[in-house]
């Protein structure tokens, strides 16, 4: 396991936030780390990064985060996209990016101007006055900049269109198949998608781990742990769900390698090491707008 | 003409210097949400130095001396005070505040309470005459180190890693940190950049003033703060425009209205810009006080 938490418990402002959260993240693949709005998903991720103050054992590689810095822990091969994307609105797209160049590694401009060429485009333009996707592109684009050994992405897709949402999927996919992710995303079309195992918190404790795919085939279960089918679904108030079927996209059920496996676009190469291969292989679009959803703050 | 000439110039020059001190202060403000109330005692310290090695080595090296020991006490007290209460706003306005008692009253201790006399160079001593007027020579060294600090700090902040790093810090540091960054150096890099700043304007200062005492850094301060908070956060240009209009309005209330009112005159511009704009960076400080209020309150329940 590549990242390991044990009993972490994290208080703010006087309340248990996280109450002893333990669960490994898979050294390859997307993990997902999911559940309804406020279980504690953010400051799970806060606590891996050293950015609240916690308790309990943390092990990445091996090594204890504990005594780190949220800088040692980052420079470790952490990279961290935030849930409010975390980009700096004063400094230019290019400023943002530099910001991210950690010494001594290369930094992986072409790939992010391959995934992203609006960064280059746009590369003079203060990051504030980019749209939400286009920022999100920033915040993604400075995890892929350094050789990363894991990627911390947290609710990627919060706030954008069906469109950009299956732009950022589809990138999302590609920097899977070169390092390993832990993902928190409530689009679960997109989490179906992407990820393999997955971690259900529910009142600051893991509630349920296994297979995504088997815990999103349950519908019971779905329900009660990540509240889809109340009235609050995206795609009941949106419609989007009607035309743009999870179903329909991706095979409900099936693992992620199974999909690929058996998906009759060819499979992109795995384990290349030209960072350009991943653009190259580009699939067409799959699109996963998500007809459910756990969230609660869609309009 | 002329008068209104020597009031322009010693305005800028009071301008010049309310912008060496401001602007240390609102990088340090802006980058760690610390109000620097010790700020007054590092120009003090810096002034003290550069008229004690004045007797000792030529002028120029003196100001130099002033500065160095302005960024030394900074980044002291940075590494060995402030480091550990970044989290905790009460204690470190106590902190801050209680040093800029302590060391005026270390130097009132030593060199006395009393306004020593700066005797500056023979370069300096005279005025040079501009439209009419007999301006002296110091003023024009005042505003040129200012130009030259402005400039400085400007390309500081915009073409070097630190300089990003101390923009993105502004704005939020965490992030900075998230990205790998130890914040902390430029934490401490630009407190030696303030300290720095105020000592340059104690040892210049003390020439424009014509002598050193133990509170002039802390009497400099108040009006620098109200620089700041007109000025904004992070923003050089805010910062030298607001100090140029700070210094030329309390110059010229001074000189027209009575002696004093100029002091009064830069109160009621600062509500004047408060009620007309709101202000961000007094939002902040608001937030930052009331966290240490609310910190005190807390620990006292
Ligand atoms: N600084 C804080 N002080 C007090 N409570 C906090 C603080 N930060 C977060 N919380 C609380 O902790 C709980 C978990 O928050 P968190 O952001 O981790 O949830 P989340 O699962 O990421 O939710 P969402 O899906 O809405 O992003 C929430 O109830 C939140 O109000
Ligand atoms: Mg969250």
């Amino acid at each position: 396991m590549i990242l390991e938490l044990d009993d972490v418990r994290v208080t703010l402002g006087g309340s248990q936030i996280l109450q002893g959260v333990s669960f490994p993240v898979a050294p390859t693949g997307v993990t997902a780390l999911l559940g309804r709005n406020g279980v504690g998903k953010t400051t799970t991720v806060k606590a891996i990064l050293g950015l609240v103050p916690r308790t309990g054992t943390i092990r990445f590689h091996g090594e204890g985060l504990h005594r780190l810095r949220t800088h040692e822990i980052v420079r470790r091969g952490i990279g961290y996209a935030p849930e409010d994307r975390g980009v700096f609105a004063k400094l230019t797209v290019t400023e943002n990016l530099a910001l991210a160049e950690r010494r001594g590694a290369q930094h992986a401009y072409d790939l992010v101007y391959e995934l992203f060429p609006e960064l280059k485009t746009r590369g003079a333009q203060p990051a504030g006055t980019l749209s939400g996707g286009q920022q999100q592109m920033v915040a993604i684009g400075r995890t892929l900049l350094n050789d990363n050994r894991l990627l911390v992405i947290d609710e990627p897709t919060k706030g954008l269109a069906p469109k950009v949402v299956t732009e950022v999927a589809e990138v999302l996919e590609r920097a899977a198949e070169r390092v390993p992710m832990l993902l928190v995303e409530q689009n679960l079309a997109l989490v179906k998608r992407l990820a393999g195992d997955g971690v259900v918190l529910a009142a600051g404790q893991v509630v349920h781990r296994g297979p995504v795919s088997e815990l999103l085939a349950d519908a019971e279960l779905t329900r009660e742990l990540l509240g889809v089918g109340q009235a609050r679904g995206v795609g009941q108030t949106l419609g989007v769900g009607r035309t743009l079927g999870v179903g329909q996209t991706v095979g409900v059920g099936q693992t992620r390698r199974e999909r690929s496996d058996t998906s009759s676009h060819p499979a992109p190469s795995r384990g290349t090491t030209d960072p350009r291969s991943i653009v190259k292989d580009r699939q067409p679009p799959k699109e996963v707008s998500a007809p459910e959803s756990t969230r609660s703050d869609a309009p | 003409m002329s008068t209104l000439t020597l009031l322009a110039l010693t305005g800028l020059g009071l301008g010049a210097l309310y912008f060496l001190i401001a602007s240390g202060l609102s990088l340090i403000f802006g980058l760690m949400d610390v109000l620097n109330f010790a700020h007054g005692a590092f120009l003090t310290a810096g002034a003290y130095a550069a008229w004690w090695a004045d007797g000792h080595l030529p002028f120029y090296l003196a100001v130099a001396f002033g500065v160095a020991v302005g960024a030394a006490i900074a980044a002291v007290v940075e590494t060995a005070l402030i480091r550990g209460l970044y989290a905790r706003p009460r204690e470190q306005i106590l902190v801050t505040v209680g040093l800029g008692l302590a060391i005026p009253a270390l130097i009132q201790g030593v060199w006395g309470a009393d306004a020593r006399t700066v005797t500056p160079p023979k370069a300096l001593a005279g005025t040079v005459g501009l439209l009419g007027a007999r301006v002296p020579t110091d003023r024009f060294v005042l505003l040129a180190a200012a130009l030259a600090v402005f400039a400085g700090l400007k390309v500081f902040l915009a073409k070097t890693r630190y300089g990003l790093v101390v923009r993105a810090g502004v704005e939020d540091r965490a992030m900075v940190t998230a990205l790998g960054i130890d914040v902390r150096k430029a934490f401490t890099l630009v407190f030696a950049i303030g300290g720095a700043l105020a000592g340059l304007a104690g040892a210049l200062g003390g020439v424009y003033f014509g002598s050193v005492s133990p509170g002039q850094g802390t009497s400099l301060l108040i009006f620098a703060f109200v620089v700041v908070v007109i000025g904004g956060l992070g923003s050089t240009d805010g910062v030298a425009l607001a100090a140029i209009a700070v210094g030329l309005i309390q110059q010229f209330t001074n000189y027209y209205a009575a002696s004093g009112l100029g002091d009064l005159a830069v109160v009621v511009m600062l509500a004047l810009v408060l009620l007309v704009r709101g202000n961000p960076v007094l939002d902040r400080v608001a937030a930052s006080v009331g966290a240490a209020v609310k910190s005190s309150v807390g620990r006292a329940a």
